[in-house]
């Protein structure tokens, strides 16, 4: 009779970390032949529109980079709270809350001088998603609330605060959808390159990754957040403030989600809408986990993410393989990814009886 | 509008709704005390229960057979309750990321498969729902009976799981072993419970609950699947897990609130009194959320919860 057996390994060299994420994706690309060939598409087409779709043409690709933005935030958002072991699953929440804040002051904020409106509509932001994510972290560290519940709770009481908003005072006066008036002109971000979408938040998302990373590596703030993610008992008697590590990370986390709100509503629709996010929030946990929790890691798999969603919908238009294959490849992607991170700390011993 | 509220109609349709809308979430909730009294906490429930309310209008929608829709449902929240344990309990993966991960992973497989057969038609298909069925005698007690004794099959089930899961967690030797694992997973294997079984076990049975409990929304509450039909009700049943203190009990009268507010929603919609439709979608779960903040500091949870449980290797 044969028995498996998951025994520790030697640490493997340090080659792995950058070998081991690719050969996840590829094992991930070669999975998702299984729900192409399902929807019946032919498989090499259905490959080449999605990397064509995503790569091909100098539109395509600035489109990539326009959708990696909000997921980038997002990602760094659930990375930087999951290193301190502050389960954020509220990035939708706080994306929202920094959209709708966004809103609020992009469409009233006519009256000052334009070259401030955007800095203030961009911290606004930043703040409200922070101050949003500060309320499951207040109940974490004083009251012993749940984070992962309460986060997922307040995305829902986010969502309808916002409908709530959108059918009542926000509502654009004489419209009957649920939408906002358009934003001032001041507060829209810049596009950076003629016949494109490519906008300033793709700039703020990617200098956000060099600042988290910064922070990550250089900080005292750091070195206390990962020590809390560690072990916070042994946090907490080694002399670290652990509520006050909490707190900031939550502000921090909660405001990247926010920028990515700020970003979708000031660069892409203009003015709020019930669809601003198609789950971003929720992708950023699944990109953070496959960056493994690093900024520069983040980075990566955002990029793969948006290259797998914007790709997804030339694949679906010329294969009619549904657009949703993103969604299913963006899940089987973590669970390749978490296996193959098992697999460099552990190995399977095979028993012989 | 006072009289309205007073009016017997309106209190026994208000008790019947907090009847159905409570279902699914003491089916979830069942099936997530069954795998957390082993000490896996699934954050797979909503996309278990999206899958599990896709598959049973798929199979009833194919077949016809509304019964074998139920059946389909639990078996795909069996299958993923199966895959969350190779995830968390065979290979020791932590249990946020690979419950987070089949969420992820099963609410796009819900909408591809979807898509898949159904294309994207301007109507949604439907189906032929559950009838209500009315007890006899019971369904005749003035004011309170035809609320509560004219409902689903899949309710009046729910009710008689919440003692049937009290009796198997207390009262039975599997219910000792079951807890022994959550609580303590070394004593368990040491006295020679096998661990990684039950909990697979545990899993899998909770997984079929919650698959059940998704399928409600689109056999019996609805006749149609629509992307956003569990809304959060998942994490609501998660929630009143710790709300009941890991008791069927005490669960099923937080589902029963959260099912009363879910109703009071939908009938003062229906009288004509919308103050705003959205600040009362947001009220259940903004009280969830404020009773969470009751008892979470005196909250008993599974002393083995989220810890992965790997036998120490002797002479390999």
């Amino acid at each position: 009779m044969i028995r498996f057996r998951i025994i520790k390994r030697k640490p493997l060299p340090g080659w792995a970390k950058i070998v081991i994420p690719i050969a996840a994706i590829l094992a991930t690309l070669i999975l998702s032949a299984i729900p192409i060939l399902l929807a019946g598409g032919h498989l090499w087409k259905s490959y080449f529109y999605l990397f064509h779709g995503a790569l091909g043409t100098r539109y395509n690709l600035l489109e990539t980079f326009v959708k990696a933005s909000p997921l980038l935030l997002t990602g760094l958002a659930v990375a930087f709270a999951f290193r301190a072991k502050f389960w954020n699953i509220g990035a939708e929440g706080q994306l929202l809350a920094g959209a709708l804040t966004a809103t609020v002051l992009g469409v009233n904020l006519g009256g000052i001088p334009s070259i401030l409106v955007l800095p203030i509509v961009i911290i606004a932001g930043f703040l409200a998603g922070g101050l949003w994510a500060s309320i499951p972290a207040l109940l974490k560290t004083k009251l012993k609330v749940d984070d992962v519940v309460s986060t997922l709770l307040l995305n829902y009481v986010m969502i309808h605060i916002m409908g709530a908003l959108l059918f009542g005072p926000l509502q654009q006066p004489g419209s009957s959808w649920p939408r906002s008036s358009a934003i001032v002109k001041a507060a829209c971000y810049p596009i950076l390159m003629p016949r494109s979408r490519f906008h300033m938040g793709i700039i703020i998302s990617f200098v956000a990754m060099l600042i988290i990373w910064f922070i990550n590596k250089k900080t005292t703030f750091g070195y206390q957040a990962k020590a809390v993610g560690f072990n916070i008992r042994a946090a907490h008697f080694g002399g670290i403030n652990t509520t006050s590590v909490i707190l900031w990370t939550a502000l921090i986390s909660g405001g990247l989600a926010g920028l990515a709100g700020v970003g979708e509503l000031c660069a892409l629709q203009y003015r709020l809408i019930m669809d601003i996010s198609p789950g971003y929030g929720y992708s950023g946990i699944v990109i953070a986990m496959l960056g493994n929790l690093h900024p520069v890691g983040v980075l990566f798999s955002s990029l793969f993410f948006s290259v797998i969603i914007v790709g997804a919908q030339t694949m679906s238009r010329m294969t009619g393989v549904p657009t949703y294959i993103a969604e299913v490849i963006q899940g089987m992607a973590l669970m390749v990814m978490l296996i193959f991170l098992l697999f460099t700390e552990f190995k399977i011993k095979v028993l012989r009886k | 509008m006072m009289a309205e509220f007073l009016d017997l109609a309106f209190i026994s349709g208000l008790i019947g709704a907090t009847m159905r809308m409570a279902t699914p979430i003491i089916f979830a909730a069942l099936g997530e005390i069954l795998s957390e009294r082993a000490g896996v906490l699934n954050l797979g429930i909503e996309g278990i229960m999206l899958m599990g309310a896709m598959t049973g209008f798929l199979f009833t929608y194919s077949t016809g057979s509304i019964w074998f829709g139920v059946f389909a449902a639990a078996c795909m929240g069996m299958l993923l309750g199966l895959l969350m344990a190779l995830l968390s309990v065979n290979l020791g993966l932590s249990q946020h990321v690979s419950g987070l991960g089949i969420t992820l992973f099963a609410t796009g497989l819900a909408m591809f498969i979807y898509r898949l057969h159904f294309g994207s038609p301007t109507v949604p298909p439907i189906i032929q729902p559950f009838k209500q069925v009315a007890l006899p005698v019971l369904s005749k007690i003035p004011v309170i009976g035809p609320g509560l004794f004219t409902q689903y099959t899949l309710t009046y089930i729910a009710w008689l799981l919440v003692p049937a899961l009290s009796i198997l967690l207390y009262k039975t030797t599997i219910g000792l072993k079951i807890r022994t694992v959550g609580e303590n997973p070394v004593v368990a294997d040491t006295v020679g419970v096998n661990v990684t079984l039950t909990r697979t076990l545990c899993l899998v049975a909770g997984g079929a609950l919650m698959g059940i409990g998704g399928a409600f929304l689109t056999l019996a509450h609805q006749n149609m699947f629509l992307i956003d039909v569990i809304g959060g009700r998942g994490w609501v049943a998660i929630a009143m897990v710790i709300f009941g203190n890991w008791n069927p009990f005490k669960a099923t009268i937080g589902a029963l609130i959260f099912g009363f507010l879910d109703g009071l929603q939908l009938r003062l919609q229906s009288v004509g009194l919308v103050l705003s439709f959205h600040l009362f979608l947001m009220i259940p779960y903004l009280l969830t959320i404020i009773a969470l903040i009751g008892v979470s500091r005196r909250a008993a949870v599974p002393a083995g919860l989220l810890k992965p449980y790997r036998r120490e290797e002797k002479g390999g």
